[in-house]
């Protein structure tokens, strides 16, 4: 049964990571990766390892997907083409690395010599749970605690920095933009009363007298009604 | 299924990280392979703490999600500023560092 999950998992992993790799629209890439990640997360569970499968899904194939596709659907996936594709040098040559790679990380692992790498692991200790939350809970705030609170401080960053590189400048078009009216103003009707229209008059009628003696005229009629 | 398979797959699935970030010019994409060699890298850190029956290996794997959680995050700022400043998003355009 752990074979036959594992192969369907393993294919899967693959054939979303060569999907990802090979794919034309990034929108398609993305989804690709939602498939690999939740194939790992079929491996993770395979290796015993429950609480990095649940972050694995919820976190990475959740939120950290639906950032992507938000800047995918922003950006607009397909760019145009500014260049002519990659030639068949640059094609061959990349392929070339990228085997070279795996024929040296096959000699790394399987040709290691580990004695355990023809095992299914070590046998298990059945009373603490292996991998679940209460060990991991437990490893992370006692023995890697700084790793921890390092970890939680690199978010912040990373959040302040995003925050700081996505922001709207000034300049390149986009002065338009940078102008925004309170919501007030747009719900006021005209004619009410600001400070603006105290000194500059309402925006359909023109001002023929200074400010203050057209108010003055206007309290002098008043007045002279109420007498 | 024995662990040499485990790390048969993961190291399949880093190289294929590997060549999309060597092949592709799109910075979205390029990104994403990285999380594939990033995800490549938590399956072999995964399978070695099966191996040895302990948790450091997991708490090792959750440190490189948030990483890569990082990663994202800095990655894609850096691709919504592109977008504003209206520069060309392609990472064979953008060389202005490299001499």
């Amino acid at each position: 049964m752990a074979e036959v999950l594992f192969f369907i998992a393993g294919i899967g992993a693959v054939a979303g990571a060569i999907g990802v790799a090979s794919l034309r629209n990034p929108f398609y890439a993305v989804l690709a990766l939602v498939f690999h990640l939740l194939s790992l997360a079929a491996l993770f569970l395979l290796l015993r390892a429950e609480f990095v499968a649940a972050a694995q899904v919820v976190v990475y194939a959740g939120a950290v997907m639906v950032l992507y596709v938000f800047v995918v659907a922003y950006v607009g996936g397909e760019i145009r083409p500014t260049r002519p594709p990659n030639t068949n040098r640059v094609r061959f040559l990349a392929f070339l690395v990228a085997g070279l790679l795996f024929v040296e990380l096959a000699i790394a692992t399987l040709g290691s010599g580990l004695k355990a790498i023809d095992t299914d692991g070590a046998p298990l200790p059945a009373e603490p749970g292996f991998g679940s939350p209460e060990q991991i809970g437990e490893l992370l705030l006692t023995r890697f605690l700084l790793a921890f609170e390092l970890a939680s401080f690199l978010l912040l960053i990373a959040a302040v920095g995003a925050v700081v590189l996505a922001r709207r400048r000034g300049g390149l078009g986009e002065a338009a933009d940078e102008r925004t009216a309170p919501v007030r103003e747009a719900l006021r009707p005209p004619g009410t009363g600001t400070m603006l229209e105290a000194v500059q008059g309402l925006p359909h009628e023109p001002v023929t007298a200074p400010a203050d003696v057209h108010e003055s005229e206007a309290l002098a009629g008043r007045r002279e009604g109420k007498e | 299924m024995a662990i040499g398979w485990y790390l048969a797959v993961s190291s399949l699935v880093f190289c294929i990280g590997a060549a999309g970030v060597l092949l592709r010019r799109n910075p979205l994409v390029v990104l994403l392979c990285i999380e594939l060699m990033l995800n490549a890298a938590n399956l072999a850190l995964i399978t070695f703490s099966r191996m040895h029956g302990d948790g450091d290996g997991q708490i090792f794997a959750i440190i490189v999600m948030v990483v890569a959680a990082c990663e994202v995050c800095i990655g894609l700022g850096l691709v919504v500023a592109l977008y504003r400043r209206r520069l060309p998003i392609d990472v064979d355009e953008l060389r202005e560092l490299h001499g």
